[in-house]
């Protein structure tokens, strides 16, 4: 009855800074999101072992309301990239340097 | 406890391919890979439909955007050509600041079990996995969805439609196309460019 989420809350925190390594290191933009989608993920799992510590299933709500920002991020953030790769044939993150309307 | 570990050695690994691979269809695969081996940790913790939600909306939707554009970007081109780095001295202390942090997050979270001494009054039961209305099935996560959480359920079906809109508005050709007029249509390479290239 009394689970301890404390490997599974580890297990979260080393994913969520591989992501950020990602974000930080990677200049490619499609890799950058897709670390962003692994620090979600690391977030929706510290939650749901939370939530089965707790059997309260408030933490799988709002990991369910996390997926669906997710999938809204990614949409925009792909939309972002394909939008800058028809002006400028290269999306190398540190080239976008400047974004002016 | 050793699926436990065998699930998150497989999810590390996943990750770290994802991240270090050169190539972005290979990240793919490794990012599928982690999204599935986390459906399966979600199974261990009892949360059945989020696993089920995991694979099918992460594992199918998502992904196949990336797919997408990674195939929609790399036709005829070669678009992933790194530039030269502008911040050349950036990664030391990148690594150094992200190690810091994650040793504090590591030592907060294992200096103690963070398991509940008593619980407090549960919102739902547990049991069986499979069985209805017991913690995690389809029921249960619903009656909570649509009686306690339902502002926020709401919200975020605002937050997609804003998603749905902004997309079209980015994405979308901004001069559509025009059979009559004095000013001929460009195409979409010609134009002035929003984003300066140095």
């Amino acid at each position: 009855m009394n689970f301890d989420p404390s490997p599974y809350v580890a297990l979260s925190a080393v994913i969520f800074f591989i992501g950020v390594l990602g974000v930080l290191l990677r200049r490619n933009p499609l890799i950058v999101l897709m670390s962003i989608e692994l620090m979600f993920n690391a977030a929706n799992l510290a939650l749901v072992a939370f939530s089965r510590a707790w059997v309260n299933n408030a933490g799988h709500v709002f990991a369910f309301l996390v997926i669906t920002v997710a999938a809204a991020e990614a949409a925009i953030g792909l939309a972002i990239v394909v939008a800058v790769f028809r002006r400028s044939t290269n999306v190398d993150v540190d080239e976008v340097a400047s974004m002016r309307g | 406890m050793t699926v436990f570990w065998i699930l998150g050695i497989l999810l590390v690994a996943s990750a770290v391919m994802t991240v270090t691979q050169k190539s972005p269809v290979y990240s793919v695969v490794g990012l599928l890979a982690n999204f599935l081996v986390l459906a399966v940790l979600f199974m261990t913790l009892d949360a059945e439909f989020l696993a089920i939600i995991q694979v099918v909306v992460y594992g199918g939707a998502i992904l196949m955007l990336f797919v997408f554009v990674i195939a929609l970007l790399s036709s005829g081109t070669t678009p992933f050509t790194e530039g030269p780095n502008r911040l050349p001295f950036a990664r030391g202390p990148a690594l150094a600041i992200v190690l810091i942090a994650f040793g504090a997050l590591m030592y907060a979270v294992l200096r103690e079990p963070l398991s509940p001494g008593t619980i407090v009054p549960p919102s739902s039961t547990l049991g069986l996995a499979g069985q209805p209305d017991v913690f995690g099935s389809i029921g249960d996560f619903g009656a909570a969805l649509f009686t306690t959480h339902l502002l926020p359920f709401e919200v975020t079906a605002f937050i997609l439609m804003v998603a749905v809109i902004g997309v079209v508005l980015i994405a979308a050709d901004a001069a559509p196309q025009r059979t009559h007029g004095r000013h001929p249509v460009r195409p979409a390479r010609e134009r002035e460019p929003i984003v300066k290239v140095r």
